[in-house]
């Protein structure tokens, strides 16, 4: 396919009022979405405000609102999302305050992260000593296979920005804390079970969530969260129909 | 309203959509066979009369339905108008009751 | 609304799915008023039956019986989802045709009547 020599790109600048500057941007072969970022910082204009770290998929820090959907911009090649006429337009993610041009403030996500005791409790040894011994976790268990499916989260927020409940409600508790919570109901080793299902309960939590798997469609690492959020629901679902909880 | 009472609210929201599941399928058939050369109210009657399991099945469908849809409208309400909080809730399940017991007078009219 | 991150088969099925039912949750408590309050007797039943063979209102019944078949196919993937747990999408899709083939079905059947 001909590519355009050069991409029209429209960045968000400012914070949440402001509004689309143009830039353009030679094109070349394999460049990334951040690659044209990073272009038009070095080279155009030093002040634009991004994130970004590890280049290569791991961090999580670089995801943006690229024409329309959130990505992962190290990752995105231009000529996956690049409309026929080059036209690029690159907005922070959405669900989150702006702090300014492409970064968006991260800190409701992570909040709810807790909030939903995404932390690991270790059941032997609360005080967080070192465990006597180690836990066997077999492979194939199917507690182990659960955890496994979501484990790889790197915490990029694509699918909290993608999620329309997280728009409606501001208290709903967004797909990757879920899912990271789930990892944790099926962590043998862990000792805050009751809790964290106590904590993902409820409008806020997991019963909010419509399955439109709008989380599961954009996730970058290919996970699940709204597999993940139907585990939580079906534990719910017979731990309060049998009185467990 | 709490976590647990909403949590409740869902599982009443699953519990009344499987036995809607069915209970549409049956009504849906029903239609189906009913109107094949017109309906008449004295097919319908000679179907419903003193049967005590159409009656029990209308029952249960109208009060599964009433609730089912008073739950889903709450949802609408709290995500698009914002409307939440423990009187709304109370006021969708009366509204849900009323709509069963509204169902349920008709059963019973088919039944008697 | 940017319809771009909205355009998955999934969301497409969510949309159908809330749209259908609010809209039968909004009929239901005037099916079941007007139902009971025909079924006094056969007469009166009777001649609202008769009302009801107007064109226009045998076409509300069509997109009822179609809503009403639509959300039932869209249920029956959510308890899929949520109960069975179903994963992959494919299986979406095969919810989704056969949600489509019932409400073709259907449509057929009331218009050959
Ligand atoms: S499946 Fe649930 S969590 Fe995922 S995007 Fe949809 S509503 Fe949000
Ligand atoms: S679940 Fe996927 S999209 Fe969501 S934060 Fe983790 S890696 Fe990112
Ligand atoms: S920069 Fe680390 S994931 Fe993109």
């Amino acid at each position: 396919m001909a590519e355009p020599a050069s991409l029209k790109v429209s960045v968000w600048r400012g914070g949440a009022d402001g509004a689309l500057a143009r830039f353009e941007v030679p094109a070349r072969e394999n460049q990334t979405v951040l690659d044209v970022v990073t272009h038009i910082q070095r080279e155009l204009d030093p002040s634009l405000a991004y994130r970004f770290a590890c280049r290569v998929g791991m961090c999580g820090s670089c995801a943006m609102t690229v024409n329309g959907r959130a990505r992962w911009t190290c990752r995105t090649h231009v000529r996956k999302v690049v409309g026929p006429d080059g036209a690029l337009e690159l907005r922070p993610l959405a669900n989150l305050p702006v702090i300014r041009d492409l970064a968006a403030d991260l800190t409701p996500f992570f909040e709810k992260w807790r909030r939903a005791r995404g932390r690991f409790e270790p059941r032997e040894a609360p005080d967080g000593a070192v465990p006597e011994d180690f836990a066997v976790v077999p492979p194939a268990s199917r507690a182990r296979r659960e955890a496994d499916a979501g484990i790889e989260c790197i915490g990029c927020g694509v699918c909290y920005a993608s999620c329309d409940v997280v728009a409606w409600n501001p208290d709903y508790l967004g797909p990757a804390a879920l899912n990271r919570a789930w990892t944790l109901v099926n962590d043998v080793r862990d000792g805050a079970r009751a809790e964290r299902l106590d904590a993902v309960a409820g409008d806020a939590g997991c019963h909010s969530c419509h399955s439109t798997q709008s989380c599961t469609e954009r996730c970058p690492k290919g996970l699940d969260p709204s597999s993940a959020i139907a585990g939580l629901k079906r534990t719910l679902f017979w731990d309060t129909l049998f009185g467990r909880r | 309203m709490s976590a647990r009472g909403q949590t409740h609210l869902w599982v009443v929201q699953r519990v009344t959509a499987m036995l809607l599941a069915i209970a549409v399928t049956v009504h849906l058939v029903t239609i189906v066979i009913a109107v094949r050369g017109g309906l008449t109210a004295a097919e319908i009657l000679a179907r419903t009369r003193g049967s005590e399991g159409w009656l029990a099945f209308y029952c249960v469908f109208a009060l599964a339905a009433g609730l089912h849809g008073a739950i889903g409208l709450r949802a609408i309400a709290a995500e698009t108008l914002g409307l939440r909080g423990r009187g709304a809730d109370l006021a969708w399940v009366a509204i849900g009751l009323l709509t069963a017991a509204f169902g349920i007078r008709a059963a019973i009219g088919l039944y008697a | 609304m940017d319809l771009r991150p909205r355009s998955h088969p999934t969301y497409l099925a969510f949309v159908v799915h809330r749209v259908s039912g609010l809209l039968l949750a909004l009929f239901l408590p005037l099916h079941f008023w007007v139902l009971g309050t025909a079924i006094t007797g056969e007469a009166r039943l009777e001649g609202f039956l008769r009302w009801a063979d107007n064109p226009l209102v045998k076409a509300a019944e069509t997109v009822l019986v179609v809503l009403l078949a639509a959300h039932l196919a869209g249920g029956l993937r959510v308890l899929a989802l949520e109960f069975l747990g179903w994963r992959s999408r494919q299986k979406d899709l095969v919810a989704a045709s056969a949600g489509i083939a019932l409400l073709a079905g259907l449509a057929f059947l009331l218009n050959v009547v």
